[in-house]
């Protein structure tokens, strides 16, 4: 009991150590990449390139004034930002990131698992969490009592439940060829075996699921994208019409809270199209390879593998940012539920029917 | 441990309950609504119904619930000065609501053997899908064709204005 206890403990640090370091690191990043692509300089003061800016950010924030605004609703105005942050650090707990591995420790056989909550359910989990993530947003901007807050939560409720909507059954085609809930078995379906595996018994698949729902896949991503509120559908804090939406009655480190479920969300969403979509820790033709090594390089490699993963997605997000003009309202509305929708339920009916046609044949 | 926390959940789902009609802020009335839905969806994990559970958080908390405050903060309901409801309707409500628990607990206390020796399938996704795609196939498509006629009707409703 105490080992386990202190697993848990031990995984728990070492997952809020990869969001603590990925989010000040995306931030700096964030604004140097944007920096290079409008040929500016960015923050290049604070030490080497810049690179101990966060910190200075960070403690910028700690020591500003706390400010609550005389009109705002006072309980819900505190709780909002910790209900933005929540569901995003819970959805990335139930996310492998390498095999489980056995190992003796103090005489004990322990069998680690590198996610901090195996639930059952798996990926139902993650899309019932990861549902909550808009409360937040929607309390920050009713309980700021201010008309462009509660336009920026307003918008964002909409937006959010279209995507979803979209997302969830983008991933419903992978479930269907995974026949299971579970994130685990979705990966380990796409790691490479030399050879071409059996699907369901019939159906011929190997490598990432990118390949074979690629469609699942753009729709997939592109709802994350709407779902973390990046541009191109960050409608609900569209500077030029609504000052700074949901947040802009907030400051020091509640803002900052808000800024950081930004980035948080991206890692969690990230991770799950990793998860999904991206072969997780396979590395598809050298996993027959990673497969022969000794337990600690094997579980070395996997994770070294879904990080870099996980920090080229990244990238992706940030030089997306960049690069794309924002939406108009109505064209977001009209592309979640008249394209990406009827594309997404195509897209399941078409993988259902092949799954069929094959275990008939 | 599973008694103690089948109490805490269920008195704060109470509790929440209870505070849902007694609010006289619509914003927190949903809230608490949502607390209820939160307390619910632990009672099914304590059943080891966790399909159940993440269903309800997934359609209440996250769609339904993310809706009716939309509504709210769109029409701007900030602070009611009375409860909603007139005195006369609110007895009815009353009355009829007390009927409603009596009639629970006299099934309850009657049926309670009875349910216990009902083989009722494990939590489980698989075997939930397939009771509801073998034996339950009717009820469940019925359930279906009732959500659809719902839906079009309140699109009906809605588009019919403006013509």
């Amino acid at each position: 009991m105490p080992v386990d206890l202190l697993l848990i403990g031990v995984k728990a640090a070492i997952f809020l150590g990869i969001w603590l370091t990925l989010v000040p690191a995306m931030v700096l990043v964030e604004r140097r990449l944007s920096a290079f692509m409008q040929d500016r300089l960015g923050p290049n003061r604070v030490g080497p390139f810049g690179i101990v800016q966060p910190i200075a950010d960070a403690l910028k924030f700690f020591f500003k004034e706390d400010v609550i605004p005389h009109h705002v609703d006072k309980a819900l105005y505190l709780l909002a930002p910790a209900a933005i942050l929540i569901p995003s650090l819970v959805t990335f707990s139930v996310i492998p990131l390498t095999e489980p591995f056995g190992f003796s420790l103090f005489g004990q056989d322990i069998h680690f698992k590198f996610q901090i909550a195996d639930v059952s359910i798996g990926i139902l989990f993650v899309f019932a969490v990861a549902s909550l993530g808009v409360y937040g947003i929607v309390l920050g901007g009713w309980a700021s009592n201010n008309k462009y807050s509660l336009l920026g939560g307003l918008r964002s409720s909409a937006q959010m439940i279209s995507y979803e909507i979209a997302m969830g059954l983008a991933a419903l085609s992978v479930l269907m060829m995974a026949g299971s809930l579970s994130i685990f078995d979705i990966i380990q379906m796409q790691i490479f075996n030399g050879e071409t595996g059996k699907l369901f018994g019939v159906l011929p698949v190997s490598g990432w699921l990118i390949f074979h729902q690629p469609l699942a896949a753009l729709i997939f991503i592109i709802a994350v994208f709407a779902e973390t509120n990046r541009l191109p559908f960050d409608l609900p804090e569209a500077e030029q019409e609504l000052v700074g939406g949901y947040h802009t009655e907030y400051g020091s480190m509640k803002f900052a809270a808000f800024f950081m479920a930004e980035y948080c969300n991206m890692v969690t969403g990230s991770a799950l199209i990793i998860a999904l979509f991206l072969g997780g820790w396979s590395t598809l033709f050298f996993d027959p390879w990673v497969a022969g090594l000794p337990v600690f390089f094997k579980i070395f490699v996997q994770f070294s593998v879904f990080m870099t993963k996980l920090i080229v997605v990244l990238f992706f997000f940030v030089v997306v940012r960049w690069t794309l003009p924002r939406f108009r309202y109505d064209q977001l509305m009209n592309l979640g539920w008249k394209v990406f929708f009827e594309l997404a339920l195509l897209n399941v009916v078409i993988t259902a029917v092949v799954i069929g046609f094959m275990s008939v044949s | 441990m599973e008694y103690a926390l089948f109490f805490a959940f269920s008195l704060v789902a109470i509790v929440s309950g209870i505070m849902v009609i007694t609010q006289k802020n619509a914003v927190y009335s949903g809230l608490y609504l949502l607390l209820t839905f939160f307390c619910l969806a632990a009672l099914y994990i304590l059943l080891h119904a966790e399909f159940v559970a993440v269903v309800q958080i997934a359609v209440y908390a996250g769609a339904i619930m993310v809706l009716f405050l939309f509504v709210i903060m769109l029409l701007n309901l900030r602070f009611e000065s009375d409860s909603f409801a007139p005195p006369l309707p609110r007895m009815i409500g009353i009355g009829v609501g007390l009927l409603f628990a009596v009639q629970f607990v006299w099934i309850g206390l009657g049926g309670m053997g009875a349910a216990a020796e009902r083989n009722i399938p494990e939590g489980t996704t698989a075997a939930l899908g397939m009771e509801l795609f073998t034996k339950y196939i009717v009820p469940f498509e019925a359930a279906g064709v009732l959500l659809l006629v719902a839906m079009l009707g309140a699109v009906y409703l809605a588009k019919r204005k403006h013509n």
